[in-house]
């Protein structure tokens, strides 16, 4: 066992902090237009130097490095460090770039991944409907090929930043005879034409984060489907591997946020003392580290098993709901802890000078997270059928 | 970065797993239970093996492997519920070999680590397990000490003085008088040690410092053990719910006991990665040791006793008779919980 990163990758280290420390230090102070231009071109750099979309090919615009998860960690840390702009946040670098590197032809490679890599391609996730929530292959969104070109009618609903997106990837049925899961089609559109309407819905935080999105007799070339015909329940799974993958490595904002957790414990009183100082608070504070911990350590060791070769196995099935449920006890803590302030509702978005009402934003917010990317009882399901081997539920249909 | 078991470490742990598997299977282990005693044969075995000596110095006989190692091997008994005196034995050598002299290190150190002589831990008071409230004094004890595991068997007792002074009394001293406690956990029984003007060699090397020190090595592998206690309960209720049936299917068919199960499993699996990090930091990083063995053994003793009692409800009637394996498990997990402090204890004694 040894927790240190070694001679070599502390070079490396060295490395990145000293161009992170020169290529963004000085721009870390800007605001809004010149501070969107400053990241730009932060990026570029940081393509050259293989810190960035390691992952993925020069020619479409990545820095194409030998996979090494230990430089990757270190990159993130000392990025994080000096909060220096990462790879574009979103679903179309984190889903839609690994999908067509996978599945995508030459021409839809080269049409989209290399501006959906410095951001100017942003892109909304079309995969739940109104009747298709954890039964996703149940979805109506129909697709038919008219001279050339998809016509797409029906709706499509929780499309997260849909009304920012230029581009909508989508799973719509296209081979109505077939059986539910091979129906499919993995089907790119441009949201910005006269048959698509984009409406965000308000949520539970009054902010607006997702959208409905209605089709009607929307188009899209007929090359820009990825993959085959009905096989879009197979190319969508590659992207939701790549989703889960995401999800890996969220130990340390749980730690993060456990670390707010005993600030917020700090400032507050109880009964003319800090809060920290009960023994009912610090006992319930304790136990809740007693899990961040098993989780930040349990990550270091899928990290380090996925660093030799290993398969991280049971265990990284359970990331999410791991790091759900200890949202969820952070927030009951932090509504013990809040008083009066649960009664003021929280600014809906950005909580940046906000007070102690800012924690119904995760009180909010640890809900979100229960159902977003696979609600908890379906990890459940994942965990205990392909973690544990118990036996999948009769009314279940295969493919699923 | 290499937080994983070296091919040795997995080695050992399977070498042992296969040892108690072929020497302790569940007939035999409820056999041992029912009696509640020491048993010579399997703790002989064990030390042939040597598991007696992991941690002490080559230079007495020991294999002078780490905390990590001796955690490992108390996990793997803990998953197997594995009768013994393999902690209170470990930590009697730990402190002779932190605090005692060069020539009561030459004269007890080589007998510990090959098993010739059996020792234990008298580390309870009557008020509780603080290091800082262990009241005997003098080269002559008197008083009682509660909690001894294997009193009655041990040839010889590491007793815990004040301030955290540590002293050696030998089986057939004069006046020591041992009795059985009605032990909860009959993997290992308890006895209650008291003295009447009995003599006692000091370890020159006691003081809080090394008995603060022995007390977080006894915390982080009551962890490991709770860890392998509940990682064989989440295996056994998952056994038990694909071959038990009802309504025509096994019963780990119904969402409602895979949605237990999978909680049952989320509980308990991440933890192993607290209770490396703990054993890890006691030999590596001084700064963390005492609060991680803390939070680990009140984390892991929570999980097992918890997990033990869902193994029960899963098991349904059976879980609850005295035959079942699980109940076994369950009283484990009580003495783990129990044992040097209790999970509330614990927490209180370090800041969130």
């Amino acid at each position: 066992m040894d927790l240190t990163y070694g001679a070599e990758y502390e070079s490396f280290r060295q490395q990145v902090r000293t161009f992170v420390e020169r290529a963004w230090l000085p721009h870390a102070k800007l605001v809004k237009a010149e501070r969107k231009a400053a990241e730009a071109t932060f990026r570029r750099e940081a393509i050259e130097q293989g810190y960035l979309y390691r992952a993925i090919p020069r020619q479409y615009g990545g820095s194409e490095q030998a996979p090494d998860v230990m430089r990757g960690q270190i990159i993130r840390e000392e990025f994080g460090r000096v909060r220096a702009p990462m790879e574009v946040p979103g679903v179309g670098v984190g889903m839609l770039v690994p999908t067509l590197l996978e599945c995508g032809t030459q021409e839809q490679k080269e049409r989209f991944i290399a501006k959906t890599l410095t951001g100017e391609y942003l892109w909304a996730q079309g995969y739940s409907e109104p009747n298709a929530g954890s039964d996703l292959a149940s979805v109506r969104t129909k697709g038919v090929l008219q001279d050339g070109e998809w016509v797409i009618n029906g709706q499509k609903v929780w499309s997260t930043f849909a009304q920012y997106a230029r581009f909508m990837f989508a799973m719509v049925r296209t081979e109505p005879d077939a059986p539910k899961h091979q129906g499919l089609s993995y089907i790119l559109l441009d949201l910005k034409q006269p048959g698509v309407t984009v409406r965000p819905l308000k949520q539970v935080t009054g902010g607006e984060e997702f959208c409905e999105v209605f089709f009607d007799d929307a188009r899209a070339p007929a090359d820009w489907i990825v993959g085959e015909r009905g096989k879009g329940w197979q190319v969508s799974k590659t992207t939701l591997v790549h989703e889960r993958n995401s999800f890996i490595g969220n130990a340390s904002s749980s730690q993060a946020l456990y670390d707010k957790l005993v600030d917020l414990a700090r400032s507050t009183s109880l009964n003319g003392k800090p809060a920290i100082d009960d023994p009912l608070i610090r006992e319930r504070l304790l136990v809740l580290e007693g899990y961040v911990a098993s989780h930040v350590y349990s990550s270091y060791r899928q990290f380090s098993m996925t660093a030799h070769g290993q398969h991280s196995g049971i265990v990284g099935s359970m990331n999410k709901l791991i790091s759900t449920q200890i949202g969820h006890e952070v927030a009951r803590l932090a509504r013990d802890l809040m008083g009066d302030n649960l009664l003021t509702a929280p600014p809906p978005e950005g909580t940046r000078g906000a007070g102690p009402e800012k924690w119904n934003n995760q009180f909010f917010g640890s809900l979100g997270v229960a159902i977003a990317g696979g609600a908890s009882n379906i990890q459940r399901n994942i965990i205990a059928e392909r973690g544990l081997g118990l036996p999948r539920d009769n009314g279940q249909e295969a493919g699923n | 970065m290499n937080f994983l078991l070296s091919p040795e470490q997995i080695e050992f742990q399977t070498t042992v797993q296969r040892f108690l598997d072929d020497l302790c299977p569940p007939t035999r282990l409820h056999e041992l239970f029912d009696r509640g005693e020491y048993d010579a044969d399997l703790w002989r075995a064990m030390c042939d093996l040597g598991l007696a000596g992991i941690a002490l110095p080559e230079a007495f006989g020991g294999s002078g492997m780490e905390m990590i190692d001796l955690a490992l091997v108390a996990e793997t008994l803990g998953s197997r519920a594995a009768p013994g005196p393999f902690l209170s034995h470990a930590l009697a050598g730990l402190a002779i070999a932190w605090a005692g002299s060069e020539a009561q290190k030459q004269r007890w150190l080589p007998a510990l680590a090959s098993g010739e002589c059996l020792a234990s831990v008298a580390f309870a008071g009557e008020s509780g397990w603080q290091v800082e409230q262990w009241m005997l004094t003098g080269e002559r004890l008197h008083g009682r000490l509660p909690h001894v595991p294997f009193a009655a068997a041990a040839d010889l007792l590491v007793v815990g003085l004040a301030g955290g002074g540590l002293a050696l009394v030998e089986r057939g001293a004069q006046g020591l008088l041992v009795e059985a406690e009605n032990a909860v956990d009959r993997t290992r029984p308890l006895g209650r040690v008291s003295f009447t003007d009995t003599p006692a060699e000091h370890l020159p090397g006691g003081g809080l410092d090394v008995a603060g020190r022995l007390r977080d090595a006894a915390l982080v592998l009551l962890a490991a053990d709770a860890f392998g206690g509940a990682s064989r309960c989440v295996e056994m209720a998952v056994d038990y719910a694909r071959i038990r049936e009802q309504f025509g299917q096994p019963i780990g068919q119904f969402q409602a006991i895979k949605h237990q199960l999978a909680n049952m499993a989320v509980e308990v699996e991440p933890a192993r990665g607290l209770y490396w990090y703990a054993a890890h930091t006691f030999d590596h990083v001084p700064a963390d040791a005492e609060r991680y063995a803390a939070l680990a053994k009140a984390h892991l003793a929570d999980r097992f006793l918890q997990t033990a009692r869902d193994t029960v409800e899963v098991h349904g009637g059976i879980g609850y008779t005295w035959e079942c394996d699980v109940q076994i498990y369950l009283k484990r997990a009580m003495f783990d919980f129990a044992f040097m402090g209790n999970p509330a204890y614990q927490r209180s004694r370090i800041s969130p």
